[in-house]
């Protein structure tokens, strides 16, 4: 236990509190202009907004086709080909996360990518001319394809613990397939649901190797922000910017995780 | 067994068997079921299979696999791929070592810690991989020398470690499924009595019935590795990680090809090492369902 825990202090505590620390103090005092600043520029602020409305739609579309997409998988013989396919795919998309898979869909939708290519000489139409791969909606749709297999990986011990006879004893009772969905089913997944999104959401909120890989920083948001602020320090010292905007970040991604304990606390309670 | 354990479940065998199993179907198919199935397939299916064909294009415009022979041929690459093997391997040991026996403690002796470690292996998904090189990269400008020499010079000293801290949840998640099937008490009970140590009871009692979940971790550590680039990016650039040489072949060098390559071996490999488990696990759970319960 105590090795675990020293491990975690040391490696993952340690440089979360030098970022924190950093940003509260200048030249060795205690301040909170880095604070004032991030909060009240705009350059700063944008990149908030951007990365909030990203994370919201990027973790949302994904946590709603991921419950279906469970359902469906769920629904059928536990040891099925599909089941053995569905749970190693979705292991290793969600784990391999943003920079490899974002290579995918340049390879599909980028300039070159099949997909344009295909629609150019078969229909003459020039997708590249309104789509752009590292444009907030490309970057989005790479999300969507780690972020619904993180969606299965989340979701599926809950569809799991639906248990049958609730199903019949609704049936019995004379409800319809969608009566049980709407008073059964729902209701005890709510928390499930709402849970694993919130950790969708942080997942996105925090992704940047998306970015990196596609250089798409076109519109900016908070992790392109630090990446900016941490690596331009010869010209400007914007490093506390940088390290107000990483505090910004364990702020956000903190009170998403103090909601997502509560939800969680209510998921187990028919879940067991 | 508390909320979170049972909401998470990695994405391989070592589950309970079914206890709940669906009821059969019966009357008209499921059609929701196919058509959410069949656009899921589209949406995974369709880039990979684009990429498949994009990669086999040569950067003469011709078919061929020299995108794919540039991975073994290419010196940069070969150097970046062993480099990324060696983390790799390194972290998922490591990882093993600490999350293994902690997460058995805790299920043998200290269930109410269950929360804790929850709580403390939720972390790495949501924390922002590129604040964590932020406040490492702070680190390492007021760190003394030596630390720097001996830690921040050199990628596999530094990165290592914190992909232990980003591997740590999918490691817990496994092993914490993989004894939730095995009746950890009796097993460790008996070992005791026939007078085993602890070290011995976990290397050889404990771990081979938990087999299959640990490797199964041990594979998405490496899926992790071969796909993680926010941290290595920031941190170290004198050599670069398999990953990063990805992003370098499709942005320096204008290879997009080789990047996709790299991509989708990257990706089998990691996939084949998993569905293989899944027969593994399989064939482990029907040979000894009757042995241990």
């Amino acid at each position: 236990m105590l090795p675990f825990l020293l491990y975690m202090v040391v490696f993952l505590g340690l440089p979360l509190y030098v970022v924190v620390h950093g940003a509260l103090t200048s030249g060795g005092h205690f301040t909170l202009s880095n604070f004032s600043a991030i909060f009240s520029q705009s350059q700063y602020l944008i990149p908030l907004k951007n990365s909030l409305i990203l994370s919201l739609w990027s973790s949302l579309g994904p946590a709603i086709i991921g419950v279906w997409f469970a359902a469906a998988v769920v629904a059928g013989p536990r040891d099925s080909l599909l089941r053995r396919v569905v749970s190693s795919a979705s292991g290793v998309f969600a784990y391999f996360a943003g920079a490899p898979l974002a290579f995918v869909w340049v390879a599909s939708l980028g300039t070159l990518g099949v997909i344009t290519v295909f629609f150019k000489s078969t229909f003459g139409y020039d997708l590249s001319q309104h789509f752009d791969i590292s444009s907030q909606v490309g970057v989005g749709i790479v999300y969507f394809y780690f972020q619904i297999p993180l969606m299965v990986i989340f979701i599926t011990p809950a569809l799991e613990g639906l248990k049958p006879e609730w199903e019949e004893a609704a049936r019995n009772l004379g409800a319809t397939r969608l009566s049980y969905l709407r008073h059964v089913a729902v209701p005890v997944l709510a928390p499930s649901f709402i849970a694993a999104w919130l950790i969708l959401f942080g997942s996105a909120f925090s992704a940047f190797a998306t970015m990196l890989a596609l250089d798409g920083c076109t519109e900016v948001v908070v992790p392109c922000k630090i990446y900016f602020e941490m690596s331009n320090n010869v010209l400007t010292n914007s490093i506390p910017f940088g390290l107000a905007l990483g505090t910004e970040m364990i702020l956000v991604v903190g009170i998403v995780m103090l909601v997502y304990w509560y939800v969680q606390r209510r998921a187990g309670r028919w879940l067991r | 067994m508390t909320a979170l354990a049972d909401a998470v479940d990695t994405p391989f065998g070592g589950g309970q068997a079914a206890p709940n199993r669906r009821p059969a179907r019966r009357g008209r198919p499921r059609s929701w079921r196919i058509v959410v199935l069949a656009f899921t397939a589209i949406f995974y299916l369709l880039p990979v299979l684009c990429s498949v064909k994009f990669s086999l294009i040569n950067q003469k415009g011709t078919y061929g696999v020299q995108n794919y022979t540039a991975i073994v041929n290419n010196g940069a690459l070969r150097a970046a791929l062993f480099l990324s093997l060696e983390i790799a391997a390194i972290t998922a040991i490591v990882v093993v070592l600490l999350v293994f026996p902690t997460t058995v403690l805790v299920r043998l002796k200290l269930p109410k810690l269950t929360i804790l470690m929850e709580a403390v292996t939720i972390l790495p998904i949501v924390v922002p991989p590129v604040v964590l090189a932020a406040g490492l990269l702070q680190m390492k400008e007021t760190a003394p020398l030596w630390i720097v020499n001996a830690f921040f010079n050199h990628p596999v000293t530094v990165l290592t470690p914190m992909y232990v801290v980003l591997a740590m949840p999918l490691m817990y998640r496994a092993v914490d499924t993989g004894l939730r099937a095995i009746d950890l008490h009796t097993l460790v009970d008996a070992s005791r009595s026939l007078g085993a140590g602890w070290p011995t009871t976990l290397w050889r009692v404990v771990l081979p019935n938990a087999q299959t979940a640990v490797l199964g971790g041990m594979f998405l550590t490496i899926a992790l590795v071969l796909g993680e680039v926010v941290i290595a990016n920031q941190l170290d650039q004198s050599k670069l990680t398999f990953p990063l040489e990805m992003i370098e072949f499709a942005s320096q060098d204008n290879a997009p090809g080789i990047s996709v390559a790299m991509t989708l071996t990257a990706l089998a490999f990691t996939f084949l090492l998993l569905f293989m488990l899944t027969f593994v696990a399989r064939r482990r759970r029907t040979n000894t369902t009757g042995a241990i319960s």
